[in-house]
């Protein structure tokens, strides 16, 4: 109250809100995107806390408790409260340490592209002259051909090339991800470029690299965050299906597509081995879209999908 | 409108160029001789091993290979396979009928229940059944369709027995030779009693599978597209002079929403073929994904490399044409 009346008889103009603030501001008006951080918040916790959270270690095996069912379930018991797999290994815990395997390869494969992206992106429109159109003609091409070949199958030829593990799998998606990043550069650079403001920058004498970088990247930044966070959940389920493929991360380490593969062969006599992996990997998904639709509306009004 | 289409043309050649190119170095990246998968674990004489290597043309130095390679492929050969020494291209052919019926089941489901679910959405916009709708639309989009399948199967299938859970027919009751390779038509054409049900049936699940991702981002499209033209004039006037709600909504916006939405229906054909692949395997669908699967498992790389080149020869082709009827549709599109 006092600072209000301070303002009021100072006679200052009143400030607008932080960027941050406003952002906030639009972001919690939608109750989903809200829903999908507080999730996305929870998975990353116990992604971070998994040594301490998860109640045994992931690929430790109780031999005397083989796919146990969980608590709820006739025989289940709160030592086990999700039941335990076909090797006797705890599912809570296993699915826990998945989370973390998970969001490592979102966010890997995240940043990789969105680095990369970036770079070609900005060298297709920034270089100057014959070799500047070389350069731009040449990634536009290899991002379509790369765009032609549906993403499932171009990373699963990528892993067959350089055999199955999670590192590749990283490398994989991050492939399939890539052109979308180079695009939203691009294009949104190509539009920036006309602007006065950067031709204002230009007179001044500001150099190309920091032209590109300093002035025009950061305004065509709000739908490339965007892309970004929806990046990271299409590159958990394109990993995720590497990985129930049995080309993505090898056993035994708790990946959440491994794990149902795994469990394919009782889904007949154990049902819960083949359903929690999956409403992991769903909830994860759900979650982290939701969060980009919210970031979405908040960063870019024209975006809206009113 | 010619030009626009020589243009259009034009720029698929370096694509398929490029596509070439990059199978052709992938598979000679791949650990492994080619020749040690033909001849197996036991080993043969050098002898013999070279001829196998002249025979498959590794003898000669890259560059020739892949000149031998384009060659190859303009003329419509995309090699043999490894594992069952037959032409890749006679293998692909032979099960891409199947396939081809599952994604358009897939997407017949998709558009069905996708635009009029988009329609009532944007003309209920804010309400419960928008919001409950719209829910849907993200988890459909976000959903791990490998374990979609098998939750399927693990209730429709095996708990309430309702439907078939793999191949394409009863192999036991019902024989007859494939005619176009579509198992309904065939089945219908064969005159057998129940076959065409019994292979619908079969269908049913894998469909609902490969449509989820479709359906969900289809439903989405049109509700945006729709909330897009209900606020346009031509819509207000035909409010006010009075048509009812259904002939505004159902005629007047929906043909208009429309347009974007057929665009989005053509690009989902490589969300179709992805999703194949993993569809395939689960209901033991003998289409092309799972094959292309069981060609890595074999180490079969002609049979991986073809299949792949064929893929995305498909996808190019159908996105190339997807973008004429577009240009053909919209005029300011063709003139941009």
């Amino acid at each position: 109250m006092a600072e209000s009346t301070v303002i009021a008889t100072s006679g200052a103009i009143p400030q607008d809100p932080s960027p941050l603030a406003a952002f906030w501001s639009a972001f919690k008006e939608n109750r989903g995107a809200v829903a999908g951080l507080v999730v996305v918040a929870i998975v990353v916790l116990l992604a971070i806390l998994a040594d301490v959270v998860a109640p045994h270690a992931p690929n430790e095996q109780f031999r005397d408790a083989v796919r146990a069912a969980p608590v709820w379930a006739e025989g289940g018991s709160w030592k086990f409260i999700l039941g335990t797999d076909s090797l006797g290994r705890d599912m809570l815990s296993r699915l826990i340490h998945g989370a973390r395997v998970s969001l490592f390869i979102g966010l890997s494969v995240m940043g990789a592209s969105f680095v990369i992206g970036v770079l070609l992106g900005l060298a297709c429109v920034g270089l100057p002259g014959a070799l500047g159109q070389a350069v731009d003609v040449a990634i536009t091409r290899l991002m379509d051909l790369i765009m032609a070949v549906p993403s499932l199958v171009l990373a699963i030829l990528v892993v067959a090339v350089l055999g199955p593990s999670l590192a590749n799998t990283i490398v994989a998606v991050s492939i399939v991800t890539l052109p979308r990043y180079v695009r939203l550069v691009r294009a949104s650079a190509m539009a920036e470029l006309g602007k006065d403001y950067v031709v204002a920058a230009q007179v001044a004498g500001v150099r190309r690299l920091r032209l590109m970088f300093a002035t025009v990247l950061p305004n065509g930044l709000s739908p490339l965050i965007v892309q970004a966070a929806l990046g990271i959940s299409d590159a958990i389920l394109e990993a995720a299906a590497l990985g129930f493929l049995g080309l993505g991360a090898q056993p035994p380490t708790a990946e959440w597509g491994t794990m149902l593969a795994d469990a394919r062969e009782f889904i007949r006599s154990n049902p819960w081995l083949v359903t929690f992996p999956g409403l992991a990997i769903l909830i994860t998904v759900v979650a982290i879209n939701l969060m980009g639709d919210g970031l979405r509306d908040a960063l870019d009004p024209k975006m809206r999908r009113s | 409108m010619l030009l626009y289409l020589l243009r259009r043309l034009a720029l698929t050649i370096p694509t398929f160029i490029a596509l070439m190119f990059v199978t052709f170095v992938a598979i000679r990246l791949v650990p492994g001789d080619p020749v040690e998968v033909r001849v197996g674990e036991r080993g043969i004489s050098p002898e013999r091993l070279a001829m196998f290597r002249h025979e498959l043309g590794l003898d000669q130095p890259v560059w020739q290979q892949f000149l031998h390679y384009t060659n190859a492929l303009l003329h419509g050969d995309f090699g043999t396979s490894l594992a069952t020494n037959q032409k890749v291209m006679v293998e692909f052919a032979a099960l891409f009928p199947a396939t081809l019926e599952l994604s358009a089941a897939a997407m017949l489901l998709a558009v069905a229940i996708g635009i009029p679910a988009g329609t009532l959405a944007a003309a209920r916009r804010g309400s419960l059944v928008d919001q409950t709708l719209m829910g849907l639309s993200v988890t459909g989009y976000s959903m791990p369709i490998f374990w979609w399948g098998l939750l399927l199967i693990m209730f429709v299938g095996e708990r309430w027995g309702l439907t078939p859970v793999s191949g394409r027919i009863d192999l036991i009751k019902y024989y007859f030779e494939p005619v176009t390779g579509f198992m309904v038509i065939d089945a219908w054409l064969s005159g057998q009693a129940g076959a065409v049900k019994d292979a619908l049936h079969h269908l049913l699940l894998p469909a609902m599978v490969l449509g989820t991702v479709p359906l969900a981002v289809i439903a989405r499209m049109t509700r945006s597209a729709m909330l897009e033209v209900l606020g346009e004039d031509y819509v207000r006037t035909a409010r006010a002079k009075g048509l009812p709600a259904w002939r505004v909504v159902g005629l007047h916006a929906l043909r208009n929403a429309l347009i974007p939405v057929v665009t989005i229906v053509g690009l989902q054909v490589g969300t179709l073929l992805a999703g194949a692949v993993l569809t395939e395997t689960i209901f033991s669908w003998p289409g092309v994904g799972k094959w292309l699967i069981e060609s890595i498992a074999r180490r079969d790389y002609p049979a991986l490399q073809g299949g792949v080149m064929l893929i995305s020869s498909i996808v190019i082709v159908v996105n190339l044409l997807v973008d004429l009827t577009y240009g053909l549709v919209n005029p300011r599109i063709r003139h941009g």
